[in-house]
């Protein structure tokens, strides 16, 4: 085996009470694509920001290409050879290619021979890797692929020898993933050592020599990519076989309780989010969205619960319309007996720095319920918290805590709870199960699928496919605003793929 | 030629008006550009033209003056670095309680130390910047037209002047053509894109507040030193806002602070030269209109009448590492 | 996002770090006695002594606490909605307007238990209409609310001196005022309260303003804790995307709180004007709407704390005064160097001890932290 380029031995950090990393050990082997994987907050970043510099290991030593590496700072990692692109870009949104090539990196106080001398650097790397980018581009006009790509010049300009890659195909579409597999392998060619964070297994199969799973703060275990398994490396991750299909039996679909027809929506600088798409649900189906992050499926849950307005189309909820030309009151959806929870829960499904019980009123604290004449009516609003609580297993069981206080799990059962109890026809989820323990995947994905059975109509947005697969009666694929297709939930994960990929989508335009 | 004349003597005190704003919004610029809001430039502007009258006539040097101007300023911008930069403190609660400060210490120090009720002595010459006579400034005053501009326009102000004028184009290439100026404006639109370029965020910061702190202790040093021969109580009275205002009517960039400087220097000194005097078409117009014009032409600009005013990105936000 | 800090029992977050910063505030302004060359200690008696030792004393104390009362309560109403309201400075100010408008036409047909009522309405309708433009342009066209108000703040004073130098000054006077009202627009004084207990007042302008302002200290704390409209304030002060989800209007809930911030901002205007000078005069409001800030801040949002740092600040501007006539080299300026320092420490710098004191806690009772870093940690 060939050298190591990074050895961690007995990592430890701490975030307060949080063990993040716990005797972390690892070995990375130079010119290989190395990948970690772990659930969401199995501590990866931690682990990776600890050798970039940016948090301090709170015990535990560091040794690049065989020495002994005191890494306090990023300019340390960066002066070691480390280069890193992070999960959020870490761009100057309104500064030019070249300025945030140079950013950090400058040659001396002036400009001017930094600008000349990125740009013949960034020539000669564009001809060695086919990273092409225009050097003048401004960073926010640039696609999201483009941006990662100036990203990963960063590293190579500041001389990256290891580059670290933070869940670099999230925002991607499986095209834009593969070309940056490509690029990866021919880093790896040029004697470059790849380590890839990721939660997505089959990206691990496809790319990597060897892997690490992590779990809960632990490195669980280290394999070469080719004698292991995806199944293997997912139980290595959860801890237990994990039961990827909830039992369920077949849908009894009824009428149309929600009909999109030519729903188009744009963003706030005008592009077009949501393309011409239609669909109906029906009462007794649970219908699931797919696709890559980033191809509308946000917008299209937005439009529908009045958050977002619309360009054109109409949505009929319980064959009536939904006002789509003004912006829509959520509140009166609500009413109308359309629930949704959001795939934010932080910002938007709840508010942290309420108590428990102020979070589960949110959207019906005008319900006359909660209320006598224009003030809360505090018993009511405790009492029924207090039954939520009970009924969704929520813990700590006390309606007085702050939300912040509740892990990622309750929280969403905090929303889940608010919804559902409200009793709606349509309920409207996104993204159920992200940030969420997996003994709590299990509750909420039981929880949604007896709504179904209760014949009442749900729409799910999710990306992970597996959920979207396990949970769906109906399959839809979005891609670029628009659906591509309909698959019933016995869809291979391969034909899924194509569909969001927007392989046939792209075959059609040409 | 009496129009001609007074036109010249209005754009005469509309330079000597501006330079201050033009001085204070030029400050606000760096640290604004570097994310940190700054509404205390009326309190660091305060204590820079307290500190420099006081020093001056102590120690009966304009330079000396100048200098600890600049260091009490500096000092107090320091104080906002460490409320909002290290402590991650509201910068606006920040500033609001810098101008308390400074309204407060330089009358109860004026008084302690001089007793002349919140004033500092009368600066005597050499205690205070005089004008600089170009040269042929007198000889040419005579030669119509270009004579007055030379001589009463261009010549006859204090380095101070110059300086606040030189100002505008060093800043522009501060920020535009220096490694400091790209990371100033990098720390104010994306800090992590800083942070993880290897570069401190608070460092970086703290000498945007630094450069901030310089030039309002020169547009303190002129109020005091050059304006007024010495100081008295609150003799910012809002110039600190109506900078504030200067720059986002500027829309944060150097070159239009400067317009937009010696439009509200302008404003000024009409509304001086005006008072009680009726103007054709649309007669008396009362001072306090005047005074409250560069305030609502603000207010307008705001409201995205004439422009949009987008400020700096991460600006008003204290940085925290994202875990 | 939760805060980045673990939790302290309440009477810590409540009671104990807010004492800290002010003491230190107050040490740090002991240090600027020191260098005008007097004691701080004897400062700090006579300060007390001014404000406490006599009836009178009280008496103002009280009634400058009545003003603070509005002011703090005008911007912790707009802070729970997310806003910060600079402007009650110029909303109180203009609102002086109204007042006299009211005043001058009804003082010599109306008793005062008449002309009080109408002058409440008109003071916080022109306080409130003040403050609606910045909350419009916020609302509807992202103006940022901290400089649209800073700059209506000017606008007014130019208004009022306009006013008070033209139209509003009586025919042959030179002073920038109205005229003095006459009896139905003088608010009855409260010093005989304090005169049961025995005191004795030669003469303070404590009167009924300060029984309103008790009142809307308790209105307030009924709007943001037990009504629905403050459930709405406080849902867009923590988060707009969540209001918006839950089907709160956002332009009318910012106007609604700016309006009431305004409001109460406009009420302050009723103390000095109707309850001592009888006039409205140039600059009468002389900083009291930043003092608010400094109020609201240290007070943490909430009534009870409000009431207690205006009565603090009441008694900082009292005995502030009879320490300007015992120390000569002290004037009341000393207070707006004390309000500087308690809007930084308790403000701007309100974290800076917290570590330190939760350190303390930690090492007395581990289970007491940290409860929070563990749960936000899996989100």
């Amino acid at each position: 085996m060939a050298q190591a380029a990074i050895e961690l031995t007995g990592i430890n950090k701490s975030f307060g009470a949080v063990r993040a990393n716990r005797d972390i050990n690892l070995e990375i082997a130079r010119g290989t694509i190395h990948g970690i994987v772990g659930e969401n907050g199995a501590g990866k970043s931690t682990l990776m920001s600890i050798l970039y510099g940016f948090y301090q290991a709170d015990s535990g030593e560091i040794r690049v290409g065989g020495k002994p590496a005191s890494i306090k700072t990023p300019n340390d990692a960066i002066a070691l050879g480390i280069g890193m692109v992070h999960q959020h870009f870490m761009l100057v949104d309104n500064f030019s290619v070249l300025e945030n090539i140079i950013l950090g990196a400058e040659t001396d106080a002036l400009l001017k021979s930094s600008i000349a001398k990125a740009r013949s650097e960034l020539d000669r790397l564009e001809r060695e890797y086919g990273l092409e980018v225009d050097p003048d581009a401004i960073i926010e006009e640039l696609p999201v692929g483009l941006q990662q790509r100036v990203e990963i010049l960063k590293a190579l300009y500041r001389g990256a020898e290891i580059l670290i890659l933070d869940e670099p195909t999230g925002v991607l579409t499986p095209a834009e993933a593969d070309h940056l597999f490509r690029i990866l392998r021919q880093l790896k060619e040029q004697g470059k050592t790849v380590v890839l964070i990721t939660h997505k297994l089959r990206e691990i199969m496809a790319i990597t020599d060897t892997v690490s799973v992590m779990r809960q703060g632990t490195m669980v275990a280290t394999r070469e990519t080719r004698k292991t398994t995806v199944e293997e490396l997912a139980e290595l991750m959860v801890g237990r076989r994990v039961l990827l299909r909830v039992e369920k039996g077949d849908a009894e679909a009824g009428a149309v309780k929600l009909a999109v027809k030519n729903l188009t929506v744009r963003d706030s600088r005008g592009v077009t989010m949501v393309d011409d798409v239609s669909f109906d649900l029906r009462a007794g189906e649970i219908v699931g969205i797919a696709g890559v992050a980033g191809n509308g499926q946000s917008e299209l849950l937005e439009a529908i619960s009045g958050i977002r307005h619309a360009v054109s189309g109409s949505v009929m909820l319980e064959g009536k319309p939904i006002d789509l030309t003004g912006k829509a009151d959520p509140g009166e959806l609500r009413d109308r007996g359309l629930a949704h929870v959001p795939e934010d829960r932080h910002h938007v499904g709840l508010v942290l720095a309420f108590e428990e019980n102020e979070n589960s009123i949110l959207g019906y604290h005008d319900d006359p319920r909660y209320l006598r004449g224009p003030f809360l009516n505090i018993d009511a609003i405790m009492a029924d918290a207090k039954d939520k609580i009970e009924k969704y297993d929520i813990r700590p069981g006390n309606p007085r805590l702050k939300t912040a206080n509740f892990s990622g799990g309750n929280q969403q059962k905090i929303v889940l709870a608010r919804e559902i109890e409200q009793d709606p026809g349509v309920l409207i989820v996104g993204q159920p199960t992200r940030g969420v323990d997996v003994g709590a995947i299990e509750f909420i994905h039981k929880r949604l699928i007896a709504m179904r059975d209760q014949g009442k109509a749900v729409l799910v947005v999710s990306v992970e496919l597996d959920e979207i697969r396990s949970l769906s009666d109906r399959i839809l694929v979005m891609f670029a605003g628009r659906i591509v297709g309909e698959r019933g939930p016995e869809a291979t994960e391969g034909e899924l793929g194509l569909l969001m990929a927007g392989v046939e989508h792209q075959e059609a335009a040409q | 030629m009496d129009i001609f004349n007074a036109i010249i003597q209005v754009l005469d005190s509309t330079i000597r008006l501006s330079v201050p704003l033009l001085l204070a919004c030029l400050a606000g610029l760096y640290s604004e550009r570097a994310g940190i809001f700054d509404i205390g430039l009326e309190g660091k502007m305060l204590v820079g033209a307290f500190a420099g009258a006081a020093a001056a006539s102590v120690f009966h040097s304009a330079l000396i003056g100048l200098g600890m101007a600049v260091l009490i300023s500096v000092a107090f911008a320091l104080v906002h670095g460490f409320a909002s930069i290290t402590h991650r403190g509201n910068q606006i609660v920040s500033g609001v309680a810098i101008n308390f400060v400074a309204a407060g210490s330089t009358i109860i120090l004026g008084q302690a130390w001089f007793q002349q009720g919140g004033r500092t002595p009368a600066l005597q010459p050499g205690e205070r910047f005089e004008a600089i006579i170009w040269p042929g400034a007198d000889a040419a005053r005579d030669v119509p037209i270009i004579g007055p501009i030379y001589a009463e326009l261009i010549s006859g102000h204090s380095i101070l002047v110059y300086f606040a004028f030189a100002m505008v184009p060093f800043t522009w290439w501060v920020l535009f053509r220096t490694r400091f100026g790209l990371r100033l404006r990098a720390v104010g639109e994306n800090p992590a894109a800083v942070d993880t370029a290897g570069i401190s965020v608070a460092w970086l910061r703290y000498r945007a507040l630094i450069c901030t702190g310089i030039l309002t202790g020169f547009a303190g040093a002129y109020l005091s030193m050059v304006q007024n021969g010495g100081f008295v109580k609150d003799m910012t009275a809002g110039k600190g806002y109506i900078a504030l205002a200067a720059l986002i009517f500027a829309k944060w960039k150097p070159v239009n602070a400067m317009f937009a400087c010696l439009l509200f220097g302008f404003l000024d000194a009409a509304s001086i030269r005006l008072q009680g005097t009726p103007l054709p078409i649309v007669g008396k117009v009362s001072v306090q209109f005047m005074q409250a014009l560069p305030y609502v032409l603000t207010v307008i600009l705001l409201a995205g009448f004439i422009g949009k005013a987008i400020p700096p990105r991460a600006g008003g936000v204290p940085y925290v590492k994202e875990r | 996002m939760s805060t980045p800090y673990a939790k302290l029992p309440a009477w810590a977050d409540y009671g104990l770090i807010p004492l800290i910063n002010l003491s230190v505030a107050f040490i740090v302004a002991g240090f600027v006695v020191m260098l005008v060359g007097e004691n701080p200690f004897r400062a700090a008696v006579i300060l007390v002594e001014g404000a406490f030792g006599k009836g009178t004393g009280i008496a103002f104390t009280l009634f400058y606490a009545t003003t603070f009362i509005f002011t703090g309560l005008s911007v912790a109403v707009a802070a729970h909605c997310g806003l910060f309201n600079i402007g009650t400075e110029g909303q109180a100010y203009i609102a002086g307007l109204g007042i006299a408008i009211v005043c001058l036409s009804f003082d010599s047909t109306l008793p005062w238990w008449l002309t009080f009522p109408l002058a409440i309405v008109a003071s916080a309708l022109v306080g409130a209409l003040w403050a609606l433009i910045p909350a419009y342009l916020q609302a509807k066209r992202g103006s940022h609310i901290v400089i649209t108000t800073i700059m209506f703040n000017f606008i007014a004073a130019s208004i009022m001196v306009y006013l008070l130098v033209g139209p509003l000054k009586p025919a042959g006077s030179q002073a920038p005022q109205t005229r003095n009202f006459l009896a139905g627009a003088e608010l009855p004084k409260l010093n005989w309260i304090i005169e049961l207990f025995g005191a004795k007042i030669r003469s303070a302008p404590l009167n009924i303003c300060f029984l309103l302002a008790l009142a809307m200290a308790f209105l307030v704390w009924l709007l943001i804790w037990r009504t629905r409209l403050g459930y709405e304030m406080r849902t867009y002060g923590h988060s707009p995307k969540a209001a918006r989800y839950a089907g709160i209007s956002e332009t009318r809930i910012i106007i609604t709180a700016m309006m009431i911030s305004g409001a109460l901002a406009g009420m302050m205007a009723l103390n000095p004007v109707m309850g001592d000078q009888h006039n409205v005069a140039i600059d009468f409001v002389s900083g009291a709407g930043f003092v608010g800030i400094a109020v609201a801040l240290m007070g943490r949002l909430h009534p009870v704390g409000i009431v207690l740092a205006a009565i603090l600040f009441g008694m900082l501007y009292q005995g502030g005064a009879e320490l300007a006539f015992e120390m000569p080299a002290i004037s009341r300026d000393m207070i707006v160097i004390i309000q500087g320092l308690v809007i930084l420490f308790a403000g701007a710098l309100e974290h800076m001890f917290r570590p330190y004191i939760q350190a303390l806690f930690a090492s007395f009772s581990p289970k007491s932290v940290g409860m929070q870093a563990v749960n936000g940690k899996g989100a």
